[in-house]
């Protein structure tokens, strides 16, 4: 009896233990790159490095602005490439698709989320590159490597898929099938149905569908350090090379234990991702869990 | 619309694709069989990136999925009270999200104030730091079904909570626990940003805990940008994904399979 008493006791404290160690985890992450930080932001303010777009680590410039700009419109374009396409799909998943379709489709989607993130680089770099230098940006009269933001946007775009059509299917799946009825009974072809219901109705789902999509592309590191170009200038058009946030830390690191003041940067950096990816996370993760009270009462 | 689903699978069909037809003309018995040759790392194979990615995940996925376990186990309300419970999902949610390459920093930086170098043994930490959410989450998800009679039942028999969390509901909840850690296999074993500088990069296999070891991402990562790499880069893809499309067939089978032993 009192053996399975100190068990339960014992077996109690240890599940503590593994819980308080992950809520610490977060913590500690955010300690450590403050700290490790710490260097480089006594070095120059914060400002400084936010909005200089040297990038230049032999002469300790370590402006941060160029891979920012770089960081922002290959997300920004990801997501406008894959926002119309998932939408889409989902909708077709949720409302139109035949059941026999449906039960195909979901497998699928499971399967392109789980492709890792090397592979989705590798095709991208034997199919696309070839393509964008060859055909895409020729079209607009541009001359380009083919290692460019387009490319790398293009592949994240496939990359978010997956989270935005599973998150969506699931929440018009959820809308109460009275509101759809009362729409098409007053007349409403299915597309307005569609529209103005569905569309409406999970529109904090979608919302945070893509705030989540969005947060993944941010901090997406191979597949975009495979095909972006690496290059930390500001770039002049989409199909000039640049460089994100995620991939520079992965090109740097090599050289990142020798100088103090350049690990410092970097960390830096990988506090940057943690905060933007932080906050959008946290964001969407709310807004998900209000809208997913709406329906069940 | 039809359009739109028509580039979601196609592209999906065309990865596939890609990596068939460049894997399958690369792979040879010599390719998985040898490791690289020492005088020249684009000859020979890439066993020891089997090998090591395997070395890494799986001990990864071990270790991830008892802590997750835990973790899962406690999220109940006999154990905590409900805001407690809902900061730590919703710590997870967020952890879930961030980039495997601020895990692998981390690490890295935890490593070298250690005094360690690149490992097999930090990049196993890497690599179970990264999972314990996405496990958790799943377990977390499946307990939360389990029927409120069967954990009343254990306790009117006089189970400890324990004995009721590790018996009965681990039991129960066995198919979403199962689904959820394979789930984290496919994701940990796909996964190079956080290995890239924790788990290094080698032409051998591992001996010890502490060696450095190469692993199909970080092969992928390492030759697919010389041209004479890229069988190899190939060859590493294809089984690659043929790892991840077993865990997820796998994973649909025994959920099926165990759902058959459980309390409906």
């Amino acid at each position: 009896m009192k053996l399975r008493k100190w068990r339960d006791l014992l077996g109690t404290k240890l599940m503590l233990l593994a819980t308080l160690f992950i809520s610490s985890l977060f913590f500690s992450i955010i300690i450590l790159l403050l700290f490790k930080s710490s260097l480089v932001l006594e070095s120059s303010s914060l400002v400084d490095i936010l909005f200089s777009p040297n990038w230049n680590p032999d002469i300790n410039n370590f402006g941060l602005a160029a891979i920012i700009i770089g960081t922002m419109l290959v997300t920004g374009i990801a997501l406008l490439i894959a926002i119309p396409i998932s939408l889409l799909t989902a909708i077709y998943i949720a409302e139109y698709a035949p059941g026999k379709i449906r039960r195909i489709l979901r497998p699928f989607l499971d399967v392109l989320a789980g492709v890792p993130s090397v592979v989705y680089g590798l095709c991208s770099f034997l199919l696309l590159v070839p393509l964008v230098k060859n055909v895409i940006a020729p079209f607009f009269g541009i001359q380009s490597t083919g290692l460019c933001i387009f490319t790398a946007a293009i592949t994240l775009a496939i990359m978010v898929f997956p989270i935005i059509i599973s998150l969506c299917v699931e929440s018009f799946s959820a809308i109460p099938l009275a509101l759809k009825e009362a729409s098409l009974s007053i007349g409403a072809t299915k597309w307005e149905t569609v529209k103005k219901v569905v569309f409406r109705a999970s529109g904090p789902n979608i919302f945070a569908a893509i705030l989540l999509g969005f947060g993944r592309a941010f901090g997406e590191t191979i597949a975009v350090n495979m095909v972006v170009g690496g290059i930390p200038r500001i770039p002049s058009s989409i199909f000039s090379p640049g460089e994100t946030l995620a991939s520079l830390i992965a090109s740097k690191y090599g050289e990142l234990m020798s100088i103090p003041l350049y690990e410092s940067a970097l960390m830096l950096v990988a506090l940057i991702l943690f905060f933007v990816v932080f906050l959008f996370n946290f964001l969407g993760v709310l807004v998900l869990r209000r809208a997913r009270k709406r329906w069940n009462t | 619309m039809i359009l739109s689903v028509c580039v979601v699978v196609g592209s999906l069909l065309v990865i596939f694709g890609l990596v068939i037809y460049h894997g399958a003309s690369s792979l040879s018995i010599e390719m998985i069989t040898q490791t690289p040759d020492p005088s020249n790392a684009l000859g020979g194979g890439i066993l020891n990136a089997i090998v090591g990615s395997l070395l890494l995940a799986l001990p990864a996925t071990g270790i991830a999925c008892i802590i997750s376990l835990g973790i899962a186990l406690y999220l109940q309300k006999e154990f905590t009270h409900a805001w407690i419970s809902g900061f730590i999902r919703f710590t997870l949610d967020v952890l879930w999200g961030i980039p495997s390459i601020v895990y692998g920093i981390f690490c890295l930086v935890i490593m070298i104030y250690l005094g360690m170098g690149s490992s097999l043994v930090v990049g196993i930490i890497a690599l179970t730091l990264l999972q314990i959410p996405i496990i958790t989450r799943y377990m977390d998800e499946a307990i939360k079904m389990v029927p409120i009679g069967l954990k009343e039942g254990a306790y009117s028999l006089g189970s400890t909570k324990f004995e009721t969390a590790f018996k009965v509901i681990r039991r129960q909840a066995f198919p979403g626990i199962l689904a959820g850690i394979l789930l984290g296999l496919g994701r940990g074993i796909g996964d190079a940003a956080s290995i890239l500088f924790t788990a290094g990069f080698t032409n051998r296999i591992p001996t010890s805990l502490f060696d450095s070891t190469a692993a199909l991402p970080t092969m992928i990562f390492n030759m697919y940008s010389l041209p004479s790499g890229q069988p190899k880069a190939f060859a590493s893809a294809f089984i690659l994904l043929l790892i991840v499309l077993v865990i997820s067939i796998l994973s649909r089978i025994l959920s099926k399979r165990f759902t058959k032993h459980i309390i409906p």
